[in-house]
């Protein structure tokens, strides 16, 4: 009973998925069964689209550069939290953490404020890396926390004892042990930021990223199956990306000697 | 200060300071900004309630408020009934070595760009959607049974473009975030209480009743905040499926801000709404505490 229960469950939740490959191989512009017959012409037209390609470009900038950022500030915030004690540290992560719980409009909407109203300041993709980090940040220190929680701390004295420097035992001993943390907060923050829609299209000038330019396609119905094949590619991408970060965190379980418990994030 | 302490503020810092000048400065902004008043172009900085009261008695205003509310109540109820069993299974009936094959299932459509799993609901329910043209050769037959029985049948439709659209695709975009935290309560559960709780006489569903649903709690409260506290906000489920009456708060502020060109009215929908938000969470786990018996 439970068992019919979850398959039906899982269809539900793949059933939007599914549609996406029929519809891109679909030789129609109207998105309805019956399906008409296999063409491969809107993924041509993903080829010679040269705002596509530019909407892309942006994209992998700011998820680039967001990602790194978000980790840098989520190794410095997760290592606090787990290492040390200080007053007001409850305080400064929640703060720090709110981003998670905070709709995201409401992101936007203050960011654009303050960029626009109280400073004058031109819209572009550095006012999205700045919200994007802003919210990624969150997430990369749920991952590291667990990183760094999983470290045995006399490591890190032992290599002290053995007389490295506090900065060439980070390096050498701190690093290496989290850097599958550090990889799965990287991805992770890298697909936020490169999927997040609300804020990149509040804060984002005359260059838009992915989702924005994808948004703007959703009007024209003639366009829609090309949207179909750009979002094929993009499931295959990120099935790919997933099944390359859950390979990287069992590993870094492994090499941590702890057990599988289960759980992304 | 000790030396613990002062490297765990140097580390602490940049994120804090970080947080500072882009969350809680934007915040306090939006905050002041709800208390002026827009003219035209020109912003006048007297601070004033009249967008309070406008916000609050104008009834355009009032009934978006509302209907996110109960838009964002019914998702979260419909969410985290439907995700309980799933997190059950995973975690009670699934061998602890394929747990996180099964988490991984169940995320991986979440990972995909959340616009076209949108996109692709107004597809499923749309007017020539797949829902509908699945229901076309049933119709007939169900008009007819209709006719037999004597009642005015239309036949079945996709309910695109209604808050019921709107229910649907949000409980399906937010179920990962009901499954994750409602599983690790789970996880957590000593197994030996529930052998104990049959051994003292409970059968299988009064066990369930009065040792597993209490002791997941935490993790069904969890659920409730994480869906409910973004769904308030979302913009883009109701621009796409939502059509004219299922329009919600974040589809108003955006307005205020990039089309009315009255972003103070705008700030302050924000503000009431990220209010009521917080009250209603925080009534939430008060309500939770209360029925767990004050732990």
């Amino acid at each position: 009973m439970l068992r019919v229960y979850v398959i039906a469950f899982l269809a539900f939740l793949y059933a939007p998925i599914v549609l996406l490959p029929l519809f891109a191989f679909n030789d129609s512009t109207v998105i309805a069964f019956p399906l008409s017959g296999v063409t491969t012409k809107w993924f041509a037209e993903l080829w010679t689209n040269k705002e596509l390609h530019k909407a892309l470009g942006n994209s992998l900038f700011v998820a680039g550069i967001s990602s790194v950022l978000a980790v840098v500030l989520g190794l410095a915030a997760a290592r606090a939290n787990v290492r040390y004690r200080f007053p007001g540290k409850a305080a400064a992560l929640g703060l720090i953490m709110l981003p998670l719980v905070l709709p995201e409009i409401i992101v936007a909407t203050s960011l654009l404020v303050v960029a626009v109203r109280f400073f004058g300041w031109n819209l572009s993709l550095w006012t999205v890396i700045a919200a994007h980090v802003l919210i990624c940040t969150p997430f990369a220190i749920a991952i590291l926390n667990a990183s760094f929680q999983s470290l045995d701390p006399s490591m890190e004295e032992a290599s002290i004892d053995l007389g490295e420097t506090r900065l060439s035992t980070f390096r050498l001993v701190t690093l290496p042990l989290v850097m599958p943390g550090i990889v799965a907060a990287l991805l992770i923050s890298f697909t936020i930021s490169l999927d997040e829609f609300i804020i990149a299209f509040f804060l984002t000038g005359s260059d838009p990223t992915l989702p924005v330019y994808i948004w703007s396609l959703l009007r024209f119905p003639r366009l829609i199956p090309v949207v179909m094949a750009l979002g094929t590619i993009l499931v295959i991408i990120s099935i790919l990306m997933l099944t390359f970060a859950e390979w990287n965190r069992r590993r870094g379980l492994a090499r941590a000697g702890v057990k599988d418990t289960g759980g992304f994030l | 200060m000790d030396q613990e302490t002062k490297r765990g503020l140097t580390l602490i810092a940049p994120p804090l300071l970080y947080a500072l000048a882009l969350l809680a400065g934007p915040l306090l902004a939006i905050f002041l900004f709800s208390f002026w008043t827009q003219d035209y172009l020109t912003i006048d900085r007297t601070p004033t309630l009249a967008n309070y009261a406008e916000a609050l008695t104008d009834p355009i205003y009032r009934t978006i408020m509302l209907r996110s509310l109960w838009i964002s109540g019914a998702v979260t109820i419909a969410t985290v009934v439907l995700a309980f069993p799933v997190a059950y299974y995973v975690s009670f009936r699934v061998a602890p070595s394929r747990k996180s094959l099964w988490l991984f299932l169940i995320t991986i459509p979440f990972w995909t760009s959340y616009l076209l799993r949108i996109f692709l609901w107004k597809v499923i329910l749309g007017y020539n959607g797949v829902i509908n043209s699945l229901l076309e050769p049933i119709n007939p037959w169900i008009v007819a049974l209709g006719q037999r029985l004597g009642l005015e049948w239309d036949g079945l439709a996709a309910p695109l473009y209604s808050p019921e659209a709107v229910i649907i695709t949000l409980s399906h975009a937010f179920a990962p975030f009901a499954i994750l935290p409602i599983f690790v309560a789970l996880e957590k559960i000593d197994r030996n209480l529930l052998e104990a709780a049959r051994d003292l006489g409970e059968n299988a569903v009064t066990t369930f009743f009065r040792v597993t649903l209490p002791l997941a709690m935490p993790g069904v409260v969890a659920a409730l905040l994480i869906v409910f506290i973004p769904t308030v906000g979302d913009y883009v489920t109701p621009a796409l499926v939502g059509g004219p009456n299922g329009l919600m708060i974040a589809n108003m502020i955006q307005t205020q801000f990039l089309g009315l060109n009255n972003a103070p009215m705008g700030a302050t929908l924000a503000v009431v709404a990220m209010v009521l938000v917080t009250i209603i969470a925080l009534a939430t786990v008060a309500l939770a505490r209360r029925l767990s018996g004050g732990r």
